[in-house]
């Protein structure tokens, strides 16, 4: 892990700190629906206890191989899970837990796929990188960086074709907006008119390395859109009200016959990469600042504003501590996968038989 | 009864499964208007209209990605890469993406998808656009791959390729398109994982696949005046695996040769080998022996393409010095 450099010009954490924007206040008074706040509010929480939840059982070493938690970022997929219809698609990277769980996955299955359970969301097969629910419309989590847009395109392609209406919301992060997929991605949505949503969730970091010093232009995404015909568009990933507006907007465009967005969402992780990443590479004064913009506190404090009782909001938290509990030993209790999950599901007749 | 070229069979087959299926949908480079740059798809979008079939950019990571996103949610696609070099291009979305996903989703996801490619060489395009890759997809759990040597083959198994829940990997050889054949009134269906015995014989075992196959059959004819008496197996499915009509077939005559377009090393027919030697060992009379282009990349120049994939003299004279004592 690189804790210590020789050379302080190849130390990032000496770079100059890249600090948040301050929180748009206008935001409270945007015309949404006390329910669909205290909603958020809830799908918050449970990303967040869930994935704290994760995190802990990493260290009990009961979550084996890795995993890419998104703590911080929860407000990403909370907005865009709250705009989207029930049968709208979902594609996302292998930090996808938040997404899943925003969409509604079992959070007790999900939870068994991390510790590699019989009882996980995919038998224990696909593991953290891919949790998928294709009921749920979380058309699945994938982990080679730029695929899942070409994919997306394909099934956003597919409700045009059979008129559905759907749209196919696809995130990745700052990094992705280097490889050659992303563009690919872009051009066919854009000259097919597809119904899909893009959102960068720009967390400033692609894996170990400041994502200005490896992209050509200083918004890795919204610099991008242009090339494609598309708007440059920024959004608060921290602010749960401002990402939703922004997704409902990208998304009623998207269901009308508009076609595809490209959307920014700058937002921070508040821990590493990955499990085995302590984010050492960050500016102290950075992640302080950033962590200064959790979205869970501000947005608690803007429904109390708003005239939400704190004891509703105790409510809710208290309520998801109990989901996050039972999935745990929903998960804990699950048996080991054994032969006939090994040999489960290669082809569509369930088996994996290549001869006669 | 009409008479078809392997080149118009290839349309000839997608109009027979895109008039069944109204559903099913085709993209790729120049498809379209241009009818494909071997001519393969000419009069697919008069007939189906530019919904159906779809011109698309030089994008093959968007344009196989795209298959896999419409497949997932109920649309049956048919993608071309122009040549069967560009998988390498699209590897991700082939062997990470469309061959892993019902097993990693425990079968929560289908992927009913063809991925047609003009493979092998013979036709002096270089070391680009010339590959045998058959075996670089038969490698990876999780795809089915076909490689027709006939006109109607190439009807029945794309047929049973569009018809399949699984993605297939279609092979078209470019060096067969203009081979011509009648083809049987009706609607043409075959079946994946099924070898075809194209000539009887008793005294040795020639497995061959793609343009391998005639060459295979002309040294048949040419073993035949000297008294040996070959066997001539047309493989068309590496994946699934015919293994028991070609292990029928060793344990009667005892010798078993492959004749093999792909490089040497780790060729299908190494895999096709080592189950004969496994399974059939107390039947064979001596080696199996392999007949394949060297392990090299394939050359440009007529001469040298010639003496690098494996030709009717090569495959004659392999197996007339080796066929031994059973001839």
């Amino acid at each position: 892990m690189p804790t210590e450099i020789a050379d302080p010009r190849y130390d990032y954490a000496l770079r100059p700190p890249r600090l948040p924007q301050p929180v748009d206040e206008s935001m409270a008074s945007q015309p949404i629906d006390t329910d669909i706040r205290l909603g958020m509010y809830r799908k918050l929480h449970l990303l967040r206890q869930w994935s704290k939840r994760a995190h802990d059982l990493f260290l009990q070493n009961l979550v084996k191989g890795t995993t890419h938690l998104s703590l911080g970022q929860e407000a990403v997929a909370t907005g865009f899970s709250t705009a989207m219809r029930p049968d709208d698609y979902t594609f996302a990277t292998y930090r996808g837990h938040a997404h899943s769980l925003s969409r509604g996955m079992d959070p007790g299955e999900a939870l068994a796929e991390l510790l590699g359970r019989s009882n996980g969301v995919l038998g224990g097969k696909g593991g953290s990188m891919h949790l998928t629910d294709v009921e749920k419309g979380m058309m699945g989590s994938y982990a080679i960086i730029g695929a899942h847009l070409c994919i997306a395109n394909g099934a956003a392609w597919s409700a045009q074709m059979r008129g559905t209406d759907q749209v196919a919301v696809c995130f990745f992060g700052d990094g992705t907006t280097n490889i050659g997929a992303f563009h690919e991605a872009l051009n066919m949505a854009k000259i097919w008119s597809l119904p899909v949503v893009f959102v960068c969730e720009n967390n400033l970091y692609m894996e170990y390395t400041p994502i200005d010093i490896v992209t050509a232009v200083p918004r890795p995404a919204a610099d991008r859109a242009p090339a494609y015909g598309l708007d440059p568009i920024v959004v608060d990933g921290n602010d749960p009200d401002a990402v939703y507006l922004t997704a409902k907007a990208a998304i009623d465009k998207a269901r009308s016959g508009g076609g595809p967005s490209l959307i920014e969402a700058q937002t921070y992780r508040h821990g590493g990469h990955s499990r085995a990443d302590p984010g050492k590479y960050r500016p102290a004064e950075e992640i302080e600042a950033w962590k200064g913009r959790d979205p869970i506190p501000m947005y608690h404090d803007r429904l109390l504003t708003l005239g939400t009782p704190e004891e509703t909001l105790t409510g809710i938290e208290r309520e998801v501590a109990g989901v996050v509990d039972a999935a745990t030993e929903f998960a804990k209790s699950g048996p080991e996968p054994g032969e006939a999950e090994l040999f489960r599901n290669v082809w569509a007749d369930g088996g994996a038989e290549w001869r006669n | 009864m009409a008479q078809l070229s392997y080149r118009e069979a290839v349309a000839y087959g997608i109009a027979q499964e895109m008039r069944r299926d109204p559903k099913l949908v085709m993209l790729g480079e120049d498809i379209a208007a241009a009818g494909g740059v071997f001519k393969t798809t000419v009069g697919l979008l008069d007939e189906f209209g530019p919904d159906r079939i779809k011109d698309t950019p030089i994008s093959e990571q968007a344009i196989v990605g795209a298959a896999m996103g419409a497949a997932m949610t109920g649309i049956p696609v048919i993608a071309e890469l122009m040549f069967s070099d560009f998988v390498a291009v699209t590897w991700d979305m082939i062997a990470n993406e469309i061959a892993k996903t019902r097993y990693m989703t425990d079968g929560q996801v289908a992927l009913p998808l063809v991925i047609r490619t003009a493979n092998g060489g013979g036709v002096r395009f270089g070391a680009q656009h010339s590959q045998s890759v058959e075996n670089w997809c038969m490698m990876i759990p999780g795809l089915k791959v076909v490689a027709p040597s006939t006109p109607t083959d190439v009807i029945g198994l794309m047929a049973a390729s569009v018809r399949d829940p699984d993605p297939v990997v279609f092979f078209e050889h470019k060096a067969l398109m203009a081979m011509s054949e009648e083809i049987p009134d009706g609607e043409i269906v075959d079946e994946l994982g099924k070898a075809k015995i194209l000539r009887e014989g008793t005294d040795v075992t020639i497995a061959a696949l793609a343009a391998m196959v005639p060459k295979a059959l002309e040294a048949a004819e040419r073993l035949a005046a000297d008294g040996i008496s070959a066997e001539v197996i047309d493989v068309r499915s590496l994946m699934p695996l015919d293994t028991r009509t070609i292990l029928g077939s060793v344990s009667k005559t005892g010798r078993f040769y492959t004749v093999e377009e792909n490089p040497r090393v780790l060729g299908w027919g190494a895999e096709v080998v080592s189950i004969v030697t496994d399974e059939a060992f107390w039947d064979l009379d001596g080696p199996c022996i392999r007949i394949t282009t060297p392990h090299i990349p394939l050359p440009a120049a007529a001469s040298l393409e010639d003496m690098a994939i494996p030709s009717v003299d090569r495959i004659y004279e392999t197996v007339r010095r080796t066929a031994g004592g059973s001839a």
